[in-house]
C-alpha cells in the first residue's frame, strides 16, 4: 500500500468520523430543539393552571369506592337514602343505612367521630373533631349559621350554600336542600340492586340456602337479577363488548374477503393491464388515506349510529390496507409452483387456487389475524364516535363525570377484552399456521 | 430387488391411496366445516349488527353518496374561499402532525427502554423480564381513547391528553416489536463491550443499537402513520387539532360544509403524503440492510 493510498483512506475515516460525529450530537440536538418547540406550541407551562387536581382527585377515590346520599329535602322534609345519588339505586321505603339511626332527630355517623344530625324544622348540626358544633338553619333560600369567619380551606360558606369536605364524608347545605356524602370503598351494589331479594345474601345461601325469593330458584333468580342489575347494567356492558367485537371481526373480514380478488388485479403478476392495475392501486390508496375517521362520519349519516356502520368503516380503510399488503404478497409468489400445476392442465382458476393461495395464505392470516386484535381496539373507538359497542358506554359514562367506578370498571373490561383478542387471534395464529419458535 | 418386495407393492400402493383419499376426505371435512363456521358467524353477525343499527344497511346503501355529495357540492360552490379555508386551518393540521410526532418520538424512547429490558439476553435485571413485558401488553392493550378522555377530564382539552394517550399505547405497541428485533440481535459485540468494562448502558447504545436501528426506525416510521390517523380522531373527542375542527364543522351543518371540505382535503393530503414519505423511506432503510 503506498502512501498515496493511506492519506486517501485515512481522509475517508476522518469525514466518516466527522460525520459520526456530527449525527452523534446532531440528532439529540434536533429532537430537543423539537421538544422545546413542543413545550411551547403545545402551551405546557399553562397546563398547570388549565389542569383540574380536584378533578384527579375525585377520579382517583371515585373509581375505588361508592358513596351513599343522606338527602333531607328542606320543602317537604322528606329523607331519601341513595348509592350514589341514583334512583335506580334508592334504599326502598322504610329501610335505611345502619349508620343512620333516630325518627325525629336523625342522626348521621360518619365515622371518626364526624356527627351530622338533621334537626327538625330544616336545622342541622355538623359534629366535627376540633371544631366547635355547628349549627345550620335553612330558611328559605338563605342559611344562617354559627360559622366563624375565618375557615379553614376545606369549609366553604355564603349565604346560599355550605360546603364542608372531611375524610369521612361531604355534606352540602342549600336553602332548598340537605345532603351528606358518606364514602365506603368498594363497588356497591354490583351484584344486586337494593330491591333484589338476594341483595346482602351471601353467596353461599344463595347457592345451599333456602329458597329467598318463593317466586324463583335461588340460582336462576340470582342470575336473572344480576344480569338485569339497573345500576351496573351488565346485559348492556355484554352486549356492548359483543358490538365490539362483532364491528372488528366483521371489519376484518369482509375487508379481508373484498381486498383478495382486488390484490390480484393490482398485483404484476396477474393483471397484465397496465391502466387496470394502477386503478386498483389508486383505489386501495384512496380508502386508505380517507381513513377511518372520514369513513365514520359519513357511514353514520348514511346508516345511522350503531355496529354496522363502525364495522362498514372498519371494512372500507381495511380494504385498502389489505389490498396493499396482499398485492405485495402476491407479487413475492414462487412462479415454480404454478409452473407445476399448470403442467398437469390446470385452468387459470385452478391454477390461482393451487398454485397461488397456498403460498400466500400463511402471510395473509398471518396479516388478517393481526388486524383482528389491532381493530379490536380501532372499534372501541370508532365506537366512541359512531355510537355503538363499549366505547360509547365509556365515553357517556365519563362525560357524566361521576361514575368513575363505572368508568374503572369498563376501562378494565376493555383492557381484557383487547388482551383476550390478543391471546385469540394469537392461539388461532398458532393452529392454523404453526409457531414461529 | 426382492420377491417379497414385488409381491407387496401393489397392496402397499393400495393402502397408501386409500389412507390418502381418507386424508384428502377428512381435510375435505375439516375444511368444509371451517367455512361453514365462518359463513355462518359471518351471516349472523351482519345480521345483528344490521339489528342492532339504527339504520338498516340496505335502507342506508343507497344513501352512502349522498353527504360527501352535498359536502363536495357545497365546497365547490365556494371554491374560491377554499384556499383561504384551507390556509385557516393549517395550524390545527400542524397541531396533529405534531401531536403524532412528538408522542412516536416519547412512544418510540419508552418502547426502546422497554423492549431492552424485556429482551432475553440483552435484560439489565433478566428476573424482571416478564414484568416489563407485561407492563408493555398492559400499555399497549389500552387503546388511546380511553385514556384521552381520562386526561381530558384532568388536564382540559387540548393536545396534551392526545399526545400522553397515544405515547403510551405508542411504547408498548413498539416496545413489542422492538423487543422482536433485538431478540436477534446478535450478542458478540455486547460480549466485546462488557470484557472492556463498559455498563449496562453503554453495550445498549454501543453494541445493540447500531445492528437494531434500521429496523427500528422502519417500525417506528410505521407508527408515525398510524398515530397521525390516532391524533385525528382523538382531536374528534376533545383533543385538539384537526379533527376537532373537523366536529365542529360538522356540527355546524349545511351552510359550513366548506369548511368540513377543507378540512376533508387536508386530512386526506396528509395521510397520503405521510403514507408515501415514510413508505418509501421504510423502502430504503430495509433494502440498505440485506447489502
Amino acid at each position: 500500500m503506498t502512501t498515496a493510498d493511506l492519506t486517501l483512506t485515512k481522509q475517508e475515516a476522518d469525514t466518516l468520523f466527522r460525520r459520526k460525529r456530527l449525527m452523534a450530537f446532531g440528532i439529540p440536538g434536533v429532537v430537543t430543539l423539537y421538544l422545546a418547540y413542543i413545550f411551547f406550541a403545545f402551551d405546557l407551562p399553562g397546563l398547570a393552571q388549565r389542569a383540574n387536581l380536584d378533578n384527579a382527585i375525585t377520579l382517583a377515590s371515585d373509581s375505588w369506592s361508592h358513596k351513599v346520599h343522606v338527602t333531607r329535602d328542606n320543602r317537604s322534609g322528606d329523607i331519601t337514602y341513595a348509592v350514589e345519588g341514583e334512583r335506580k339505586g334508592t334504599y326502598p321505603d322504610g329501610q335505611r343505612p345502619a349508620w343512620v339511626s333516630g325518627d325525629e332527630v336523625i342522626t348521621i355517623a360518619l365515622g371518626g367521630e364526624h356527627v351530622v344530625r338533621y334537626l327538625p324544622d330544616n336545622r342541622t348540626e355538623i359534629e366535627i373533631p376540633g371544631l366547635p358544633l355547628i349549627d345550620v338553619q335553612a330558611e328559605g333560600r338563605k342559611l344562617t349559621s354559627n360559622l366563624p369567619q375565618d375557615l379553614p380551606d376545606w369549609i366553604s360558606a355564603s349565604s346560599r350554600r355550605i360546603s364542608i369536605t372531611t375524610p369521612e364524608g361531604r355534606i352540602t347545605l342549600t336553602g332548598a336542600r340537605t345532603e351528606v356524602f358518606n364514602y365506603f370503598p368498594g363497588w356497591e351494589l354490583f351484584w344486586f340492586t337494593l330491591d333484589s331479594p338476594y341483595h346482602g345474601q351471601s353467596l353461599g345461601t344463595i347457592l345451599f340456602g333456602d329458597r329467598i325469593d318463593p317466586a324463583r330458584g335461588n340460582i336462576p333468580g340470582a342470575v336473572s337479577d344480576w344480569w338485569n342489575n339497573a345500576m351496573w347494567r351488565h346485559k348492556d356492558v355484554v352486549w356492548a363488548i359483543g358490538e365490539t367485537i362483532l364491528m372488528a371481526f366483521l371489519g376484518t373480514m369482509g375487508a379481508a374477503l373484498i381486498a383478495l380478488p382486488l390484490a390480484f388485479l393490482a398485483a404484476k403478476r396477474f393483471s397484465p393491464i397496465m391502466l387496470l392495475r394502477a386503478a386498483t392501486r389508486r383505489l386501495f390508496d384512496f380508502v386508505r388515506g380517507v381513513d377511518a375517521l372520514i369513513w365514520t362520519v359519513v357511514l353514520a349519516r348514511a346508516f345511522g349510529p350503531g355496529p354496522l356502520t363502525g364495522a362498514l368503516a372498519i371494512l372500507i380503510t381495511d380494504t385498502g390496507t389489505f389490498g396493499k399488503i396482499f398485492s405485495e404478497a402476491l407479487e413475492n409468489v414462487d412462479q415454480k409452483q404454478i409452473e407445476g400445476v399448470s403442467s398437469t392442465g390446470a385452468k387459470p382458476l385452478q391454477r390461482y387456487r393451487f398454485g397461488v393461495i397456498p403460498q400466500v395464505v400463511p402471510v395473509l392470516l398471518a396479516q388478517i389475524l393481526y388486524f383482528l386484535e389491532s381493530n379490536t381496539r380501532s372499534a372501541t373507538i370508532i365506537g366512541a364516535i359512531t355510537g355503538g359497542g363499549i366505547g360509547l358506554m365509556l365515553t357517556q359514562a365519563i362525560q357524566t363525570q361521576k361514575d368513575w367506578e363505572e368508568v374503572a370498571y369498563y376501562i378494565m373490561l376493555i383492557i381484557a377484552m383487547v388482551m383476550f383478542m390478543d391471546w385469540v387471534s394469537g392461539w388461532l395464529r398458532g393452529k392454523m399456521i404453526g409457531r414461529k419458535d | 430387488m426382492s420377491d417379497a418386495a414385488l409381491g407387496s407393492a401393489p397392496q402397499g400402493i393400495d393402502t397408501i391411496q386409500s389412507s390418502y383419499m381418507a386424508q384428502v376426505q377428512r381435510r375435505r371435512l375439516y375444511g368444509g366445516l371451517t367455512l361453514l363456521i365462518f359463513v355462518i358467524l359471518m351471516a349472523s353477525g351482519f345480521n345483528i349488527a344490521d339489528d342492532r343499527n339504527a339504520g338498516g344497511f340496505w335502507d342506508g346503501l343507497h344513501q352512502i353518496g349522498d353527504y360527501p355529495a352535498e359536502v363536495l357540492t357545497e365546497a365547490w360552490e365556494k371554491r374560491a374561499d377554499l384556499p383561504a379555508l384551507i390556509l385557516k386551518y393549517v395550524p390545527a393540521l400542524v397541531e396533529t402532525v405534531n401531536i403524532a410526532a412528538v408522542s412516536t418520538l416519547i412512544g418510540g424512547m419508552g418502547g426502546l427502554v422497554l423492549s431492552l429490558l424485556g429482551t432475553r439476553g440483552l435484560a439489565k435485571w433478566p428476573r424482571l423480564i416478564p414484568l416489563f413485558r407485561r407492563i408493555s401488553d398492559i400499555m399497549r392493550a389500552v387503546p388511546e381513547i380511553v385514556i384521552a378522555l381520562m386526561l381530558i377530564f384532568v388536564l382540559g382539552g387540548g393536545p396534551v391528553p392526545a399526545m400522553i394517550a397515544i405515547a403510551i399505547h405508542t411504547a408498548g405497541a413498539l416496545g413489542k416489536m422492538f423487543s422482536e428485533v433485538a431478540e436477534n440481535a446478535d450478542l458478540k459485540p455486547v460480549e466485546g463491550l462488557a470484557s472492556t468494562g463498559a455498563t449496562w448502558s453503554q453495550r445498549m447504545v454501543l453494541g445493540v443499537l447500531p445492528q437494531v436501528a434500521p429496523n427500528y426506525i422502519s417500525y417506528a416510521l410505521l407508527r408515525f402513520e398510524i398515530n397521525i390517523r390516532a391524533s385525528a380522531i382523538l382531536g374528534f373527542v376533545g383533543a385538539g387539532g384537526l379533527g376537532y375542527e373537523l366536529r365542529n364543522a360538522m356540527a355546524w351543518g349545511p351552510g359550513r360544509f366548506d369548511e368540513a371540505g377543507a378540512i376533508f382535503i387536508l386530512l386526506f393530503g396528509t395521510i397520503v403524503f405521510f403514507d408515501q414519505v415514510s413508505s418509501r423511506y421504510r423502502n430504503r432503510l430495509t433494502e440498505g440492510q440485506g447489502q
